[in-house]
């Protein structure tokens, strides 16, 4: 297929999957800074620097104003990764590629994008079911290209763009509870720390999951193994970067093309299948996650040269 | 002007209604206003769900606007379409060989028919064509021709698109949404379908395929991308035809030969249905400040390694001048009159001509020779003094640039407005398709309307909308 087309193809699906993402960080920032003993912003400030949108925030970084964040993430559009800004680079990725998604595929993200004006300003009473809004979108985008796409290779790097970018937003939204302060050293491990995991787990749709894999208490040990070592956990780091040799294995197979992006992503699946839980809370999770950003996006870039973007 | 002829009800608003809309006119009978108003909605909603929009160039605020669709289908009967059609093969055919002739040995030329100044000076005529043959000795591989009716038996050409003429994704579309709202309608009708125009065009797409492309001719639509006004229907009909739409980064040239830009490396082009201008598509041999095409492609073209849709330079066969000459151009080549004749047309490049369309401009529709889409036109009758004098400056300054008509009652058609049925003025939009192997026409064409009360501008840029076109054939002939 054109390359172009797979470009646009390989972002749609990134930018579903960030507009997502934004919305369960935010989700999560909400509930943490509900909790008793929150100072009330510091979920928030978590979420902004796990979204790594800094650079393009006009205001104080320091001393976060909440609804001038809140609308910066999710309204912005000088801010490239705002929900507004997905939206609408996913719409007009999907319309230049008309040709090669199906009328579904297309349908989602046009009527989100003519909704979004109403959502907009509904979002003002009512932040939840905004947020709720553009989950509900994703998982029709998903449920479009599942339904609908042909197994050939607009599929292929919709979903392989939806794969990178979903595993860059689970080492982000891990990192988000790194980044969160606990009021003092004895709460680790005590009732705030569970309640913040238990709305990470929420936001991220795997409280019962969790549940189901582990059959001790929640505990921070667990929660990271599932996010990152379990493949079972379609979130999971593991998960992810299964997929993704997965769809570079097909196009593999129909190109003939076998170059750094095959070479890296298996790399990444090594890093992952030869640690443990363990190893990583040794080494530090910060730098574990942190790392592990670097390569994704490498192998982000190493796919746009492999298949001439 | 005399009350014009109504496609459902005939000459004189009759209480019967025309052959074809007899069954039609029953059904209506049975349907509430508010039921029809609520159709109409449903469709604009599945439009502007699906998309189906197209942009208004200097109008920023609306930058993706629907088409108009009215529900109210315009019906012909077969009867007429078949005379229609035959007249259509004979026209194309003449304005194929008409530019064959043009850009080879000259003999209409030769035999004095046409003026030389007129060839030669007319920024359409691309003399870089006169070396190159398109593959199979076809020219204008589309042609839109526009279609008036003043009269029960009276249809004239009104203008020939023989460039990229747009519109047919709306004649598909609006069929589908009718069936979509009227499924009971639809069944109690026998219309011809339009529904394989995309395979009809595919094939004639392959069957000019440059000689030497061997085995399986690759062919891709161009568009100039997005923000082109009609990008809805380019990405349209590259997925009906099962195509790769390409816009000109896409596209590189090697050896002399088009090659597209794959995730598999280097493919190789054959035919290029181009939806961009001709001053566009190479920018070292036309405009050489365009971005949109695809430097050396004319190249490529001279030595005959890709087919190119339409051909550059048949732009020169929908000049409004050059339509003036139209019925001689098709008697020169067939040998034959013209089936479907012209509207009487006044040259202001003449000395008479101009004087007496100066004379008479609030009675004339007056254009642009190279004009498109409605711009660049007076109406005069419905034109204010201002405009008609402002415009009167334009003609003296630049005569050769316009030609004039006199203002047609062109047909009406019962429209769902907001204060219920009433008639509006309609043309007829059929696209004929000519490959290697004849001439194909979709029945019917697209209907276009112009929505507003009196209003005899039908273009889409210009605040008109479109209607399904039905060409039945189980009706009594005459009523």
């Amino acid at each position: 297929m054109l390359s172009r087309a797979a470009s646009s193809l390989y972002w749609m699906g990134r930018h579903i999957e960030r507009a997502d993402f934004t919305a369960r960080l935010i989700d999560a920032a909400i509930k943490f800074d509900m909790l008793p003993y929150s100072d009330g912003q510091s979920g928030l400030k978590s979420a902004f620097d796990a979204a790594g949108v800094g650079n393009y925030y006009q205001g104080d970084c320091q001393n976060l104003d909440k609804n001038a964040v809140l609308d910066f993430m999710l309204f912005d559009e000088t801010n490239p990764s705002s929900i507004i800004s997905c939206f609408a680079k996913a719409r007009h990725d999907a319309r230049s590629v008309r040709t090669a998604v199906t009328r579904e595929v297309f349908e989602t993200l046009n009527e989100a994008w003519i909704g979004f004006a109403k959502k907009r300003k509904d979002a003002k009473k009512d932040i939840n079911s905004f947020l709720a809004w553009v989950e509900e979108i994703a998982r029709g985008y998903d449920g479009a290209i599942q339904r609908t796409m042909l197994r050939s290779e607009p599929f292929w790097f919709a979903r392989l763009g939806a794969a990178i970018e979903r595993a860059d937003n689970t080492a982000r939204l891990l990192d988000v509870k790194y980044h969160v302060l606990l009021p003092r050293e004895d709460y680790v491990g005590g009732p705030i720390d569970h309640a913040q995991w238990t709305a990470l787990l929420r936001s991220v749709s795997a409280e019962t999951a969790y549940r189901w894999l582990y059959r001790e208490g929640l505990s921070s040990r667990n929660v990271a193994d599932m996010m990152i070592f379990r493949d079972v956990m379609p979130r999971s780091l593991a998960a992810c970067v299964l997929e993704i040799n997965l769809l570079l294995g097909r196009m593999r197979a129909q190109t003939g093309l076998n170059g750094a992006a095959d070479w890296q992503a298996r790399q990444l699946q090594s890093k992952i299948t030869t640690t443990n839980i363990e190893n990583v809370i040794q080494y530090g999770l910060h730098e574990f996650l942190s790392e592990f950003l670097a390569d994704n996006n490498n192998l982000g870039f190493s796919i746009a040269e492999q298949f001439m973007f | 002007m005399k009350k014009a002829f109504d496609e459902m009800w005939g000459d004189w608003g009759g209480e019967d209604p025309r052959g074809p809309y007899v069954n039609f006119a029953a059904w209506l009978e049975d349907i509430s206003n508010e039921d029809l108003n609520l159709r109409k909605q449903a469709a604009e909603h599945i439009f502007r769900k699906t998309g189906i929009t197209f942009a208004v160039y200097s109008n920023e605020e609306a930058e993706e606007r629907i088409i108009p669709f009215d529900i109210i289908p315009r019906i012909i009967s077969g009867k007429e379409w078949d005379d229609l059609s035959e007249g259509l093969i004979q026209r194309v055919n003449a304005i194929n060989m008409f530019l064959s002739d043009i850009y080879g040995s000259r003999e209409i030329m030769k035999a004095g028919i046409l003026p030389d100044d007129l060839i030669y000076s007319n920024p359409q005529f691309r003399l870089q064509m006169t070396n190159i043959n398109p593959p199979h000795d076809v020219w204008a591989h589309i042609c839109g021709i526009d279609i008036v009716r003043t009269g029960a038996n009276d249809f004239y050409v009104l203008e020939d698109n023989a460039r990229t003429p747009s519109g047919v994704s709306y004649m598909l579309e609006d069929r589908e949404a009718m069936e979509r709202l009227f499924p009971n309608l639809i069944e109690k009708h026998k219309i011809r379908p339009v529904e394989h125009y995309p395979d009809a065009l595919h094939r004639m797409l392959r069957s000019v395929a440059p000689n030497n492309c061997g085995g399986d001719p690759r062919c891709v639509v161009m568009t100039p991308g997005p923000y082109n006004s009609a990008f809805y229907e380019h990405s349209f009909l590259a997925d009906h035809i099962g195509v790769e739409l390409v816009e000109g980064h896409d596209l590189f040239v090697r050896d002399r030969q088009v090659f597209m830009r794959s995730t598999n490396g280097p493919l190789k082009v054959d035919v290029i249905y181009r939806r961009v201008d001709d001053d566009f598509i190479d920018p070292l041999m036309f405009d050489p400040n365009s971005m949109l095409g695809l430097p050396g492609l004319m190249d490529c073209y001279a030595a005959g390694n890709v087919t190119i849709v339409n051909a550059p330079g048949t732009g020169i066969a929908d000049d409004k001048a050059i339509y003036s000459y139209m019925p001689e151009i098709v008697k020169f080549y067939t040998g034959k009159d013209a089936k479907l004749p012209n509207v009487e047309t006044y040259r202001c490049r003449e000395a008479d001509s101009l004087k007496y369309v100066l004379d008479n401009l609030p009675e004339l529709v007056v254009k642009l020779v190279d004009g498109s889409g409605g711009y660049g036109m007076l109406v005069g009758p419905t034109s204010t003094k201002a405009q008609i004098e402002d415009f009167r400056k334009h003609l003296i300054a630049e005569p050769h640039r316009f030609i004039a008509q006199p203002t047609l009652a062109l047909s009406t058609c019962p429209t769902l407005t907001e204060k219920g049925l009433a008639p509006r003025h309609v043309d007829l939009r059929p696209f004929i398709l000519t490959g290697s192997k004849g001439v194909e026409i979709v029945p019917g064409g697209l209907t276009r309307v112009a929505l507003t009360e009196g209003s005899l501008v039908v273009n889409s840029s210009q605040g008109g909308g479109t209607k399904d076109t039905w060409v039945v054939d189980d009706i009594v002939e005459g009523a």
